[in-house]
């Protein structure tokens, strides 16, 4: 009986259950801290089983390609997760998320060139599976060389890129239903039949990894991590096309859920910067300059800058200091030397805290990553919304490296672009300090009003000097 | 039918994903990002299948680059999400 349940794939669609239930217990217990850890492994053992079960099955023949593949594979990406900084971490994630795609994309060509009848579904799958497959394999490589810096993280915007972008998604739904119908709009129009199922898909390859690029290339730095998030969640879809490709319902189990995640972070992301996924994908926000938001009469005042040896006397002095990063932290690498400062003044008696806005950094969570990797205890991270309330109460508030979060126009200035966001609202603290490399505006060129406000001082220099700086005055 | 079938599953799952993950603190956000992005690795499946099955060398070529990126993915994504979380400590 056992040898007929193998046969008939009764033992290996059991597995795939099995399988769904330890993702789906693996991703509740990602999404709370005390348990993350295992449910990481939790949700590990599932694509185990899946996998092994998979190798298991009668319609495997040959199994040196998939050695190959699975040893190759794994090495590499063992390799990498291994040996990755931390501060390479979006990178990373981008590029995973690209692979992911990518191989959805070649598991539905595969399945093209596998039919031998013409079959519906099973082209409208394919044809899917190839779209979403292409958009975030190319969309994530050019994520990746944003992050990386192989390519200028600025918004790139030409004109007549919405129509582009428009007509290349009209192209790819009429390539779609042509594909999936067999109905070819040229056979109609030029009488002949140029064009046939397999050059189809080559043509929605093609098509699908030109949209990928037009979607990613006008997003600014800033704005990463929505799309991060947003190709995470077309990661998840792509895998999910696949499964109905193949008709395997794990797969559709498995992509749907991450899907479902991506797009619940990607809504976390547009809403802490009060805007529109639709407006994140099209704005091209900070490609424009700044004449708008920076009218000449409306930032008054100098700045006051400071120097270490006085920063130092204040922080002394200080029984409740707010340390907000941002990516400046990152670039500098200064999580270290943050953190030993952060214990240095709560040796002094004074209340640390870290305010780590959502959109802070390059990915979602970058500052949460930093900082553990620096050893910050998670129970003194905060979000804006518990610390703005007691704003008032704290003595002084230390801004590495983050601009557009802090910014105070986002609640003074309606006409600021930024107007609306929620943000760390620093400047009601009875002291800012401001780590920055110059007065040099920030990714989208939008003024901050909070350099000039009264109870801000700025302190010049790259953030990690500046901190290193602050941590010796303590020790000496 | 088996599309209906499929159809429903993906349907429910939707919901499911939904209201599984709906609260999740941003110290969070990266490890379930990297991790969840591991479990989209389980296209493998479909690459295996490929790979490995009496078809033609184009359809086996496809799926032995698919089964490669999608173990890149399903490899990497675990252990960098773990060696993240390993650091994520109350003190």
């Amino acid at each position: 009986m056992i040898l007929e349940a193998f046969q008939n794939n009764t033992f290996i669609n059991l597995s795939y259950i099995l399988a769904s239930v330890l993702f789906i217990f693996g991703l509740k217990m990602l999404s709370s801290p005390d348990t993350a850890q295992r449910g990481n492994f939790v949700s590990s053992l599932g694509m185990l089983l899946a996998v092994v079960v998979t190798l298991l099955s009668k319609e495997i023949v040959s199994f040196q390609f998939i050695l190959i593949g699975l040893i190759g594979g794994g090495a590499v990406g063992a390799i990498a997760a291994i040996r990755i900084k931390m501060t390479s971490m979006p990178e990373l994630v981008a590029l995973l998320n690209g692979f992911g795609g990518a191989s959805s994309l070649l598991v539905a060509s595969a399945e093209l060139f596998a039919l031998t009848t013409s079959n519906l579904v099973a082209m409208i799958a394919i044809g899917i599976a190839t779209i979403i497959g292409g958009v975030t394999f190319s969309g994530s490589l050019i994520a990746f060389g944003k992050l990386s810096e192989i390519m200028p993280g600025k918004p790139y915007l030409f004109i007549g890129q919405k129509i582009l972008t428009g007509l290349v998604i009209l192209l790819l739904l009429l390539l779609l239903f042509q594909f999936c119908s067999g109905i070819f709009f040229a056979e109609i129009l030029f009488g002949f039949d140029w064009i046939n199922a397999q050059y189809a898909l080559i043509l929605l390859i093609v098509l699908s990894l030109l949209l990928g690029i037009l979607l990613a290339i006008p997003i600014g730095g800033a704005d990463m991590p929505v799309i991060i998030a947003l190709l995470n969640s077309y990661s998840g879809l792509a895998a999910c096309a696949a499964g109905f490709v193949i008709g395997n319902n794990v797969l559709i189990v498995a992509g749907s859920l991450v899907g479902a995640s991506g797009l619940i972070l990607t809504n976390i992301m547009c809403k802490a910067m009060n805007r529109s996924l639709l407006n994140v994908l099209f704005g091209g926000f900070g490609a424009t300059d700044s004449s708008s938001s920076s009218g000449e009469g409306k930032v008054q005042g100098d700045v006051k800058p400071i120097n270490i040896a006085d920063s130092y006397l204040i922080l002394e002095a200080a029984s409740s200091v707010l340390i907000v990063p941002g990516y400046g932290m990152a670039v500098s690498q200064a999580q270290h030397s943050v953190r030993e400062l952060g214990e240095l003044l709560q040796d002094n008696g004074c209340e640390v805290k870290y305010a780590i806005h959502p959109v802070a950094g390059r990915m979602p969570g970058h500052m949460n990553v930093l900082l553990a990797e620096a050893n910050v205890s998670y129970d003194v991270l905060v979000e804006p919304q518990d610390v703005n309330p007691i704003m008032d109460t704290i003595d002084v508030c230390i801004v590495i490296g983050a601009n557009d979060v802090v910014n105070p126009d986002a609640r003074e200035d309606e006409s600021s672009p930024i107007y609306g966001m929620p943000v760390i609202e620093v400047d009601r603290a009875k002291t800012v300090f401001v780590l920055k490399r110059s007065m040099a505006s920030g990714f989208a060129g939008i003024e901050n009003s909070l350099f000039f406000k009264q109870n801000t001082r700025m302190l010049f220099g790259d953030a990690k000097e500046s901190v290193s700086g602050l941590v010796s005055e303590f020790k000496s | 039918m088996e599309m209906m079938l499929l159809l429903f599953v993906l349907v429910l799952s939707i919901f499911l994903g939904f209201e599984l993950i709906n609260k999740v603190p941003s110290t969070l956000h990266t490890p379930l990002m990297s991790g969840a992005n591991a479990i989209s690795g389980i296209t493998l499946v479909g690459a295996i299948l490929s790979s490995g099955g009496d078809s033609s060398s184009i359809t086996i070529a496809l799926g032995t680059i698919a089964v490669f990126l999608a173990s890149l993915n399903v490899v990497g994504g675990y252990l960098v999400t773990n060696r993240m979380l390993r650091m994520f400590k109350k003190k």
